[in-house]
């Protein structure tokens, strides 16, 4: 199985780190929108709140009066402000990862009047050291790849502009991995369930980091390549994966949800679906090990037919394991032997019944009999990592959890903030309308100013939460990853398991060769058939026994793989981690800023009523 | 609500009226409520506390204990004595059990009263009346007397003769051949009403939105503070400096969290408080309404039966009858009733008129305000977050150079 004995992906020194585009360099990702932009950057804008289609389901949707609020002719400000959400809310729902459409020439520091739209001085100018943050927050995100400007690929993933993750993205072999077009295709052969018989296949685009072919200018660019799969595909491929990485916290894929393809609308099904396996792409791609894999190169470049052994039902497994067990029991030779190349593959899920069932007796009898394995599980640092891990699990369910909630309460502040800001705003109208007196006008004027700060505040606060459930989400992701840790961890314990069931097993063995030899020396000549026994036994025994090395080197290897991949994952963790917080923090600080300037305005225009007393 | 300005001496005993040392003036505050009795007729007294260095009341400083029904005894009154006049609204009676005796909805309460009582006070006409000294100065005993004398059993004498006056007109209408109530047509008088329906709507809307908000914010503080724990516990298994920078972000998470309750309290009292209380200005500008709906009609009654009373007169003194005496009384008499009720009638379109104008200047005040305050909460809410997520930065960053990233 190749790729099993490799080490983890060295970065290779050719290739410069790719660093964190500065906000100048930002080109406008969304051009297919069309914008009406001046030159002053804009103020408040519309943006929809990302769908996180797959695993992530925060859960909330647009916020229902979107295309009343956005349409607002918010005549005091610059006009900017208008013309943009209408644009947006008509472009795509597929892009995920789209940066609010504001991206454009903005200065990194904030002393240039980042806020050129604001008439009053902003409160938060007074920050000058360190700088405001609320220019960096409308492209925290970063396209890697630089000729993704079109916007062509609807669904082509945009890698975060953490660096930690963009630095790993920068040492996959892959350079771009993008999953489209969904097509409904019939079976071809008749389903067994009555109506059945589509499927969706998707179109996987990819591109490697090397091997380059000339094109017609003499220049050379990366081949793409182009293949059609279906979901049963990516099981299969996680499935051999999961077979030839033992040990390895091999990225979890996206389920098979059964239930929700039927209670889904097809269209959010199967775009959930669409988004979910791109994610899984991409971070096999990121895998410094499995990236480098054949199985993987093999699902996103053969043509055709995915020539990978598909996964067979258990129920063939079991047939053929029931047809094999009578031949192991009545001990017919090799049949009931434990072959030496299958030690490499846990009992669970393969044909050998005996195996299975030997194995689950070796179980309960350590659990339950007492008796001291031959081999235990002796890494004390392994086990105290074992426990963290759960831990982890445990807070990261807890604040995956809270963090969605929290997202949900940012979100209805600025629904409410919204619809308040209509209703004022339909009632300054009234005044205006139905106006007499000077008061009135004065009174509507003012009405209009606080509505459309709470629009405009409204709109910040939408935009924010979607910007924060972008961050958040690496808790949702790192609880998936926990289901891979834990993967890593049962091989591990599978392997230990078969090596405790072939030394079990060889003790028997050498019991039995004892007492046969024992009873045959009481017998004057020996006993023929005794010997003979006893000699069957012993080629037993010698077969065992490099079933038994071979599993033990499996054990010490998947060991291997388990420690490195949990240095790896703790660094990871911790890069990203480091990454999510600060995005987030960054994030709520440049939005509150801006929320600030449009109230101080506000603030400042109606001062004069708080100088007089009522 | 005028604050007290304390001008010349703080003691003395009687000023004179022409006292040099300052313009006239009445202010009143509602102070420490205070919950009296036990069970369900526990109640809340109010201290209410009048200064001012008018003459015509007792002296210039006066201390007095009062309580819901006390308030509700002196709008009543003025709403009868003073038709076409817009009464300052009372704060609703409290519907729910539970929430009678909450802190927050005393101290809206307390606050509302406050508001009621000073605005009765800086009211031209209003603050003359007899209603507005009694309820000022007169002992707690009195008070109890005077309150219950007129909304016990004992419906108020003018409640009774209105009621006799309603169904007299009611009676005329039928004898009289007119199902349909008379109505006025004046067209500005249509517009104004058809305004003050529409501003009804649209207030009470913005008012559900403002509950609503408050509501957020409030959810919002929770959901910071359960992240802030959860994010804590989550810097506990990542251990060392990252942990500490987990801790720091969920200190301030929990922090936030108090923060977004206490502009939460603030809206209800500066924001919401005073849109609900548009609202109630509203309403009583509909009771004038119906007010002068009446005095209208009953003016329409008595100009019209006084008139048939005319003609028939006219007949007897013709016919030289003996019941032309008794008829010229009864005549006169109602002649009389008749100009009283066009006067009434004229005195509330006169107060009305003056009223709208006013109303609409209170309001253009007080909603500047109520803005005001809300735009500067929320301001400072934002700033108060930027800080604090600042801060967390400013460690992120510190760790971020020290363990070499970045």
């Amino acid at each position: 199985m190749r790729g099993r004995n490799a080490t983890p992906a060295i970065p290779d020194p050719t290739i410069p780190p790719r660093s964190r585009a500065r906000p100048r360099d930002r080109r406008c990702i969304l051009a297919s929108a069309t914008l009406i932009l001046s030159s002053s950057p804009p103020e408040g804008h519309g943006g929809n709140a990302a769908m996180m289609g797959s695993e992530v389901a925060f859960g909330f949707d647009s916020p229902p009066e979107t295309e009343e609020m956005e349409s607002l002719a918010l005549s005091d400000a610059p006009p900017t402000v208008s013309s943009l959400p209408a644009a947006i809310s008509a472009s795509s729902d597929g892009d995920l990862f789209i940066s609010p459409p504001s991206a454009l020439h903005f200065p990194l520091s904030s002393t240039a009047s980042g806020d050129g739209g604001d008439p009053a001085p902003s409160t938060a100018s007074s920050f000058l050291d360190p700088p405001s943050y609320a220019d960096i927050v409308f492209s925290p995100f970063d396209s890697q790849n630089g000729d993704d400007d079109n916007g062509a690929d609807n669904g082509s993933m945009l890698r975060r502009d953490s660096s930690p993750r963009s630095t790993r993205a920068a040492r996959s072999d892959y350079l771009k991995i993008s999953v489209s077009d969904p097509n409904k295709e019939q079976e071809t052969v008749n389903s067994l369930v009555p109506g059945g018989g589509t499927y969706f296949t998707y179109l996987i685009t990819s591109q490697m980091r090397f091997g380059s072919a000339a094109n017609g200018d003499g220049e050379s660019e990366p081949v793409e390549f182009s293949v059609r799969r279906r979901f049963r595909d990516v099981v299969t491929l996680a499935d051999r994966l999961a077979e030839g990485y033992r040990g390895f916290c091999i990225p979890p894929r996206p389920d098979k949800s059964v239930v929700e393809s039927q209670v889904m609308q097809k269209n959010e099904f199967v775009e959930q679906r669409r988004s979910a396996l791109e994610k899984y792409l991409w971070r096999l791609a990121e895998h410094p090990v499995i990236g480098m894999s054949d199985e993987l190169r093999v699902f996103l470049q053969a043509k055709g037919k995915l020539p990978l052994p598909t996964t067979t039902d258990v129920a063939s497994r079991m047939l053929d394991g029931a047809v094999r067990l009578p031949k192991q029991l009545f001990g017919e030779g090799a049949a009931a032997q434990v072959a030496p190349q299958e030690v490499v593959q846990p009992a669970k899920g393969g044909r050998d019944l005996l195996r299975i069932f030997k194995e689950l007796k070796q179980a309960v009898t350590i659990e339950w009999g007492g008796v001291k394995p031959l081999l235990v599980e002796e890494d004390k640092e392994f086990l105290a990592k074992k426990e963290k891990m759960q831990d982890l699990e445990l807070q990261l369910s807890t604040a995956s959890q809270q963090a969605e909630a929290l997202v949900n309460a940012q979100q209805d502040v600025g629904e409410t903030m919204g619809e308040m800001g209509l209703a004022f705003i339909k009632l300054a109208k009234f005044e205006t309308d139905q106006g007499i007196y000077n008061s009135q006008r004065i009174r509507a004027t003012d009405t209009k100013n606080v509505a459309t700060a709470a629009v405009k505040a409204s709109r910040l606060y939408r935009e924010l939460n979607a910007q924060t459930v972008k961050h958040l989400d690496t808790l949702h992701e790192y609880l998936g990853l926990m289901l891979a840790v834990n993967n890593a961890f049962s091989e591990r314990a599978s392997a230990l398991l078969t090596v405790q069931t072939l030394m079990s097993d060889l003790t028997t063995l050498n019991i039995r060769i004892d007492k046969l030899e024992a009873a045959s020396s009481k017998i004057f000549g020996g006993d023929r058939s005794r010997l003979r026994k006893v000699e069957e036994l012993r080629e037993t025994i010698k077969v065992t026994e490099d079933a038994k090395s071979c599993a033990i080197r499996e054990y010490e290897r998947i060991k291997e793989n388990n420690r490195n991949e949990l240095d790896r994952l703790d660094q990871e963790r911790k890069d990203d981690f480091l990454s999510m917080l600060k995005g987030f923090v960054i994030n709520q600080v440049g939005y509150s800023e801006k929320v600030a300037n449009v109230w101080a305005t506000v603030a400042e225009e109606t001062s004069s009523y708080a100088r007089g007393n009522s | 609500m005028i604050p007290p300005q304390e001008i010349g001496p703080p003691k003395s005993s009687s000023q004179s009226p022409r006292s040099p040392s300052g313009a006239p003036f009445l202010s009143i505050s509602v102070t420490d409520p205070v919950k009296l009795g036990n069970g369900v007729q526990a109640y809340i007294s109010y201290r209410v506390i009048t200064k001012t260095n008018l003459p015509e009341f007792q002296g210039p400083e006066k201390i007095v204990i009062r309580r819901y029904s006390d308030f509700v005894w002196l709008h009543d009154k003025l709403a009868d004595k003073y038709k076409g006049i817009f009464i300052p609204p009372l704060p609703e009676k409290s519907a729910v059990e539970k929430f009678r005796f909450s802190a927050e909805f005393i101290e809206m309460r307390r606050q509302a009263l406050d508001i009621f009582v000073n605005r009765i006070a800086s009211h031209p006409e209003l603050k003359q009346s007899e209603d507005l000294k009694t309820f000022l100065e007169e002992d707690e005993e009195a008070m109890e007397r005077i309150r219950s004398f007129e909304t016990g059993i004992f419906k108020k004498p003018a409640d009774l003769l209105q009621m006799f006056k309603d169904v007299q007109t009611k009676v005329t209408d039928v004898v009289l051949g007119k199902e349909k109530p008379v109505e006025e047509t004046d067209p500005e008088y249509e517009k104004l009403k058809h305004y003050i329906f529409g501003l009804e709507d649209h207030l009470t809307e913005t008012q559900k939105q403002a509950v609503r908000l408050v509501k957020r914010h409030r959810e919002l503080g929770q959901s910071l503070s359960e992240f802030g724990k959860a994010i804590k516990l989550l810097g506990a298994c990542e251990g060392d400096s990252l942990g500490k920078v987990f801790a720091e972000l969920g200190s301030k998470s929990e922090l936030l969290s108090i923060k977004l309750q206490k502009e939460a309290h603030n809206l209800l009292m500066n924001f919401e408080e005073p849109l609900k209380d548009y609202v109630r200005c509203v309403q009583s500008i509909k009771d004038s309404f119906s007010h002068r709906a009446n005095a209208f009609r009953l003016h329409c009654e008595l100009t019209e039966t006084t008139k048939l009373k005319e003609i028939n007169l006219e007949k007897l003194n013709l016919m030289r009858s003996d019941k032309t005496r008794e008829a010229e009384i009864e005549y006169r008499e109602l002649k009389a009733e008749s100009e009283e009720a066009t006067r009434r009638f004229e005195t509330i379109i006169k107060r009305m008129n003056e009223e709208i104008v006013r109303f609409q200047e209170q309001k253009t005040a007080e909603m500047g305000l109520a803005f005001h305050l809300f735009a500067k909460g929320q301001a400072k809410l934002a700033n108060d977050i930027a800080d604090a997520w600042r801060s967390v930065l400013t460690k992120i960053e510190a760790y971020s150079l020290s363990s070499g990233h970045d």
